[in-house]
């Protein structure tokens, strides 16, 4: 358990301790502070600014079956409140990750979510099961099926509920039953909540919400778009409004499902409107980039918040703004 | 060797205006003494409620351990966009987050050898720093700068300091001669023997450096301008195409595995695609 004493403001030496325990179904965490796949690499280059066991887990950039380049520059654009990339999902491929990310997280005792992506239903269900035998390290799977950086619009699974639940069923088969999957959905649907429950229906443990928005950016110089790969993933405090609807209505549908919030998380009181609307656990993305010690000041402003607001446990904060009075 | 970068919040000493560009002065303790030549600062922008909220990433032109007010980085800032008028525009006493020392610093020679420094536009900002490195190692030190105009050559009068022979070269020939920084570079080539370049400047300048270097068996050291997001090697974005040691092609992050290449590494002309033969690269039927 992670508790930090804090001094509430104008609580002139009263100091309070916060139980930050975070319970995700089976798995309980000693802090919500996670990392958002994607804008941590595998913890190394954070490592040098944040002790990572001191967070909740790790949750690392997602990997494939084979090496893969990523696509072509530029790959970012600056936008108000946020940042659109275009990555593909650059990776070394699982052997490469198995062999040096995985030992080095162990090695540093880092509780590590693992976040999986395949081209197809039976490659996410390879990755599942190479990732399960990888060792005590790895806490939980992270299944991408709603990164936004593919050409085809047809692969990107979490757009339909029955392609959603095809990837997580398959994934559940070959994990077995106990172990923690969260399906990471896309907020670009019509009906999340329908999404939500298909996973859940096909054996998701919980959900993490939400991955980017796609979007666009033309370069009024050059007079084309400004990314290579045309259209990017929307990221940071841009979309947090959006990230905060989609965890409430998922929280309402489905209250007893653990839910990871995401989505220009920047502060300890972003963080603290996740948790209300129903997150268990939230991630820190794009602000790792603005910040490199945000997990850190984020966990410790959370905290504080927490107590300020009469709360000694995180888990009686969960989904708060949801209570009729 | 590479230090471990330190998050620090540092006061504007001064801001100045030099040529087109701005000169400004940062205290940050713990920094100064671990910058290497070549090595790169990453800064926020905007301040407290900022909406832009990516790091810029700048060279360091002067850093000095110890001063009046303690350790204190010089950058110099060319104007462009949101984040460096933001910069530019700051003003004595104000606060700028500093992450660094970032990036892989020139390789330095063991032998006293011959060294051509070539800098385009305020791209020459970290060969001065350099300069000194070669000089105190007993090497010789030419130096090559160019701009479009004289406003934005960066350093000329320092680089008279710091060097044994420099020449200038200009498009608009307002300053030195008229014509590109590479035709500078090959007539110092051709006229003495040089054992190896640095450069630092736009990409097409580092690309046809390279060739240049090829032409006459010289290696070049060259520090990239790509844009960054976060300068520490999780966002992915500032990749391009280099040829590493295994003979593989891959799509290398110039914030941690660069931002100084040897020339004959990098894919120049692949520079804005993908490369076929890049590890991982798409296959006509995906992407």
């Amino acid at each position: 358990m992670t508790s930090i004493r804090v001094v509430p403001k104008g609580g002139r030496g009263v100091s309070a301790e916060v139980n930050l325990e975070s319970k995700l179904g089976t798995l309980v965490l000693p802090s919500p502070v996670l990392t958002a796949s994607g804008c941590a690499a595998s913890g190394k280059e954070l490592s040098q600014f944040v002790d990572l066991t001191t967070i909740g887990a790790v949750v690392t950039k997602s990997i494939m079956m084979s090496p893969r380049s990523g696509r072509a520059t530029p790959r970012m654009a600056e936008t108000p409140s946020g940042m659109l990339n275009s990555i593909g999902l650059q990776g070394p491929g699982i052997d490469d990750f198995l062999e040096h990310d995985i030992p080095w997280l162990a090695s540093k005792g880092v509780r590590t979510m693992v976040s999986i992506a395949g081209n197809d239903v039976e490659e996410f269900g390879r990755l599942a099961a190479r990732v399960k035998r990888a060792g005590d390290s790895v806490v939980a799977l992270e299944v991408n099926i709603s990164c936004p950086n593919v050409a085809n619009r047809g692969l990107v699974f979490a757009c339909q509920p029955h392609s959603a639940a095809e990837v997580i069923s398959i994934v559940r088969r070959n994990v077995g039953g106990a172990f923690p999957i969260f399906a990471k959905l896309s907020p670009d649907v019509t009906d999340i909540v329908e999404i939500a429950k298909a996973c859940v229906d096909a054996g998701a443990t919980g959900l993490s919400l939400i991955n980017t928005l796609l979007g666009m950016v033309i370069n009024t110089e050059t007079l084309k778009p400004a990314l290579a790969g045309v259209t990017g993933g929307l990221s940071g405090p841009a979309i947090r409004p959006v990230a905060v609807r989609a965890v409430w209505q998922v929280h309402a549908a489905l209250p007893h499902v653990p839910l990871i919030g995401m989505g220009g998380i920047l502060t300890g009181e972003d963080a603290f409107e996740f948790i209300l609307a129903g997150a268990s656990a939230i991630a820190i993305g794009t602000a790792n980039f603005h910040d490199p010690s945000a997990l850190t000041r984020v966990q410790k402003e959370l905290s504080v918040l927490l107590a300020e607001r009469g709360f000694s446990a995180l888990q009686d904060a969960i989904g708060f703004a949801h209570r009729k009075v | 060797m590479n230090f471990q970068p330190l998050q620090v919040e540092g006061e504007l000493l001064s801001n100045r205006r030099v040529g087109a560009y701005h000169l400004i002065t940062i205290v940050v303790p713990g920094i100064p003494e671990r910058i290497r030549p070549g090595n790169f600062v990453a800064l926020s922008v905007g301040g407290e409620s900022t909406s832009t909220l990516l790091r810029r990433s700048f060279s360091v032109y002067q850093a000095q351990e110890r001063g009046l007010y303690g350790g204190t980085l010089e950058l110099v800032i060319s104007a462009h966009g949101a984040g460096t008028r933001w910069l530019a525009a700051l003003a004595p006493h104000q606060m700028i987050n500093v992450v660094g020392p970032l990036g892989r610093p020139f390789p330095l020679p063991k032998d006293p050898v011959h060294a051509l420094l070539v800098g385009g536009g305020y791209g020459s900002a970290p060969l001065f720093m350099l300069a000194d490195a070669l000089r105190q190692r007993g090497c010789r030190v030419d130096m090559a700068l160019g701009a479009a105009s004289a406003d934005r050559l960066f350093g000329t009068l320092e680089a008279r300091r710091v060097t044994n022979a420099l020449s200038i070269a200009t498009d608009d020939g307002s300053l030195g001669v008229q014509g590109r920084v590479t035709d500078a570079a090959r007539s110092i080539l051709e006229r003495a023997n040089i054992d190896v370049i640095y450069a630092c400047g736009p990409m097409p300048m580092l690309s046809a450096l390279t060739t240049l270097g090829g032409e006459f068996g010289v290696m070049v050291q060259c520090a990239v301008e790509e844009s960054m997001a976060c300068g520490i090697g999780i966002c992915m974005t500032c990749v391009l195409p280099v040829r590493g040691n295994d003979d593989v092609v891959r799509m290398s992050r110039s914030c941690v595995d660069g931002p100084v290449f040897a020339g004959d590494r990098v894919l120049w002309e692949s520079i804005g695609s993908v490369p076929e033969e890049t590890l991982g690269a798409p296959k006509a039927s995906e992407h």
